[in-house]
């Protein structure tokens, strides 16, 4: 029973994970796209079609490996956490069935019709990428609805079975956790999408090819990523982290790494968490930032994991602490070379610096590492819950499936993962290969 | 209330199945009815714009069945825990195979893709089928309202049965003749020349093979499952759904014989709509039902969620379902007629 709790823990965080790795460029990438398709439709000349055009195969191309990979997150709340299920059904089964019937429909019936829109006019394809945008956004929505629930409840009673129930609709889809975690979350995507575009724009102008488009890339790219990487920082990333020293101080002392409760706390920038000795070893620290940055105070006390019953702790804080420092220094990064890259396009430079275009192309992993390491940081601190003060994670499992199953699975998934991964990597090669203007974007039919 | 979601659940199951039941059907079929790669494309291009949202039918009625019964969601899926795994990964296979074709012009790498969405197609639909057959029969449902059940035991529908017992194989055979023989009706109606006569004779010959599967299924239903006998005999009238459903199926043959092609797959659709409908009376109010002790069964009473879930939920859920009928109408008018081969992406 035990070891099944951790194959069901690894099959749901790897699934779940790699998935994510998808809709982050939908987000994000829905809205450029919008932006682009907007350009096309208004200066209707050929180059932004293009530019759309082949933005769009990319899309399709990652929206195809989200689809086949966020149907399993669905089905697996069933199948390895019937227990949380039955518990909580009453509450998410909601915000769930609510993504479904409102954001996966509108995106999969539009996806349609820009894929085959050779047969269609400009304006209906432009129509069709903003039902895009608003179905991938409000998908988001709902699926960080139901996360932000599990992080913070609200709105909900306990029934005489002990089961919990929404009261509230409202309170349900309006949670105040929801509002710093989707701006965060969405900013993050926006980031991701933009990281990709300019990555892209950086490779074909260092290459010498396909220069017009490459030079829009990099426009779109840069100054949408100059904006959102830095409305991820303040006040996005800074309100998330607020709320949770407010409402889960346990999850922000084991990430910040701190042991022992203080008055004007500092905050370490780097430094390994050694758990023998509850300390952070090599420590490179600012002094009193953190009790500057969560209470407006250099001096204010904050509360430290001694504060906190032991098997209160998150159950893996090395894990969470680097987490967490990995995704707070890339969004420190991205913000500076994103900086750095604006202020070069506006003084119109940018097209000439060799070395800021190879940081812009060799940074596109990075945003990936960054929001998987944000959502680690997210779900490991989450625990010992599975519903944050209600359900504890070893008692949301699947009471009949065992261990060797769950095992047989998660496996199972590895392999077909890793060849979904190889597939797209080959796929995304050789649509970049190809490259805008050979995607037919002359004989658009009147609808 | 309750009521009124268990209709809700079945009708949207009713419309996955008719909907994606189609492109599974044409996945079954394609190997029978395309011999040059401009009629293969042509033949994707028929299903391409349509069969993801098709699919999002079956993601939603399971994401409702979570919301408006959380135990039997709970049940269901933890219980049927590697079909339904393998049921993900068939999914992922058949999704790639229709998104990725397209993307490499390699023979070997169409006929790889092609081989993988009739393959999956094929074991789907089959795996669909004997999914409805083990609601039919029952599980062995334990006190605390959950089951685990192997892939088979010894193909008896007894109180320890397997997923595969011989009944739930018949269902599973006559989901795939039934969806075959809707997947080429709705070619028919898609295609012209040589494609359209392949398509015809196919459709032919799974209409007869639906045809016989359907009856021997509905013969051995009340054997398996008295609970249903019994429900249809206390309301007599409801054999009527039954019986117009084959009547329905007979239609859309003789409709076929004389080349009424759009009727014919519509009359196949609403064969298909009766068909689950009459399960549906059958079974209610149970959802699952124990083959250890009928009291440990789950029903729409007893597995619903409260009832502010469950009204609440009608009111966004009615404007959703609005919504989604009004623009898939839509997106289905966009491509409605003949495909034409040039439709490709």
């Amino acid at each position: 029973m035990t070891s099944a709790l951790l194959y069901d823990r690894l099959q749901f965080a790897f699934t779940a994970t790699f998935h994510y790795l998808f809709p982050q460029l939908t987000m994000g990438l829905a809205l450029l796209l919008f932006y682009l398709r907007s350009r096309a439709l208004a200066t209707d000349d050929d180059h932004y079609q293009q530019v759309s055009d082949f933005w769009t195969s990319i899309f399709a191309l990652n929206f195809g490996f989200g689809v086949v990979t966020g149907i399993p997150l669905e089905f697996q709340f069933g199948t390895n956490w019937a227990r949380f299920s039955t518990f909580a059904g009453g509450v998410i089964g909601q915000t769930l069935a609510m993504e479904g019937v409102f954001a996966f429909f509108l995106e999969s019936s539009f996806l349609g019709i820009l894929l085959f829109r050779k047969r269609f006019s400009r304006r209906l394809q432009w129509f069709a990428a903003l039902m895009l945008f608003v179905g991938s956004w409000l998908s988001g929505y709902f699926i960080l609805a139901t996360n932000a629930w599990m992080q913070h409840p609200v709105a909900y009673h306990v029934g005489d079975d002990g089961r919990v129930f929404v009261n509230s609709l409202t309170g349900l889809l309006t949670n105040p956790w929801l509002f710093w975690q989707f701006a965060h979350n969405m900013t993050a995507a926006v980031v991701t999408a933009s990281c990709v575009i300019a990555a892209v724009g950086a490779y074909y102008l260092l290459s010498g090819q396909h220069l017009p488009h490459a030079k829009t890339f990099l426009q779109t790219g840069v100054v949408a990523g100059a904006i959102a990487s830095a409305l991820m920082i303040f006040p996005t990333g800074h309100g998330n982290a607020k709320q949770v020293f407010e409402h889960q101080p346990v999850k922000g002392a084991a990430f910040e790494g701190l042991f022992t409760t203080e008055r004007g706390a500092g905050l370490y920038l780097v430094g390994q968490p050694n758990l023998e000795t509850m300390t952070i070893d090599n420590p490179i620290e600012i002094p009193n930032a953190l009790s500057f940055l969560v209470y407006k105070d250099l001096y204010a006390k904050v509360k430290g994991l001694d504060a906190f019953p032991r098997d209160e702790w998150p159950d893996n804080l090395p894990l969470l602490y680097y987490a967490y420092h990995v995704m707070a220094g890339l969004g420190t990064i991205f913000a500076a070379i994103f900086g750095l890259a604006l202020l070069s396009l506006w003084r119109d430079r940018l097209f000439n610096m060799k070395w800021l275009l190879w940081l812009l192309m060799l940074s596109a992993p990075f945003p990936y590492i960054a929001t998987s390491a944000g959502w680690m940081t997210a779900e490991l601190g989450r625990q010992p819950w599975l519903v944050y003060g209600l359900l504890r994670t070893a008692h949301g499992t699947s009471p009949l499936v065992h261990s060797g199953n769950a095992l047989f699975t998660l496996i199972g998934f590895l392999g077909l993962y890793l060849l979904l991964g190889l597939l797209f990597v080959f796929l995304l090669g050789k649509t970049i290969g190809r490259g805008p203007g050979s995607i037919d974007s002359q004989t658009t039919y009147p609808a | 209330m309750e009521t009124l979601w268990f209709i809700v659940v079945t009708l949207m199951l009713a419309i996955f199945i008719i909907l994606d039941g189609f492109d599974f059907g044409v996945g079954m079929v394609y190997p029978f009815v395309v011999r040059t790669e401009m009629e293969r494309r042509t033949v994707l291009a028929s299903i391409g714009p349509l069969w993801n949202a098709n699919e999002v039918w079956l993601i939603a009625a399971g994401a409702v069945l979570f919301f408006a019964y959380p135990k039997a969601y709970a049940a269901g899926f933890s219980g049927f825990y590697l079909a339904l795994i393998l049921v993900l990964w068939l999914l992922i296979f058949r999704g790639l195979a229709l998104e990725l074709r397209s993307h490499v012009d390699h023979v070997l790498w169409k006929q790889a893709w092609d081989t993988a969405f009739t393959t999956a197609s094929l074991l789907l639909a089959f795996v669909f089928g004997a999914a409805l057959g083990n609601l039919i029969r029952g599980v062995p449902l334990n006190r605390d309202g959950y089951f685990f059940v192997p892939f088979w035991t010894d193909f008896q529908p007894g109180p320890e049965p397997g997923i595969l017992d011989w009944f739930t194989v018949l269902l599973g055979l006559t989901t795939v003749s039934i969806l075959a023989f809707h997947g080429a009706n709705y070619l028919v109606m898609k295609t012209e020349g040589a494609l359209y006569k392949r398509a015809v004779s196919t459709a032919w010959v799974m209409g007869w093979a639906s045809a016989g599967c359907t009856v021997l299924t509905v013969t051995a239903v009340p054997f398996v499952q008295p609970s249903l006998r019994l429900n249809f005999a206390g309301h007599p009238m409801e054999y009527l759904v039954p019986l117009s459903g084959l009547f329905a199926l007979g239609s859309s043959l003789y409709l076929r014989q004389r080349q009424r092609d759009t009727a014919a797959f519509l009359i196949s659709s609403v064969f298909i709509l009766l068909m689950l409908a009459s399960v549906m009376f059958g079974m209610y109010p149970y959802i699952l039902v124990s083959t250890t002790d009928p009291a440990l069964s789950l029903t729409v009473f007893n597995a619903a969620t409260d009832s502010y879930g469950l009204t609440t939920g009608f009111t966004w859920f009615g404007i959703g379902f609005m919504l989604v009928l009004a623009y898939q109408i839509y997106v289905y008018s966009l491509f409605w007629g003949k495909t034409r081969s040039d439709d490709a992406h």
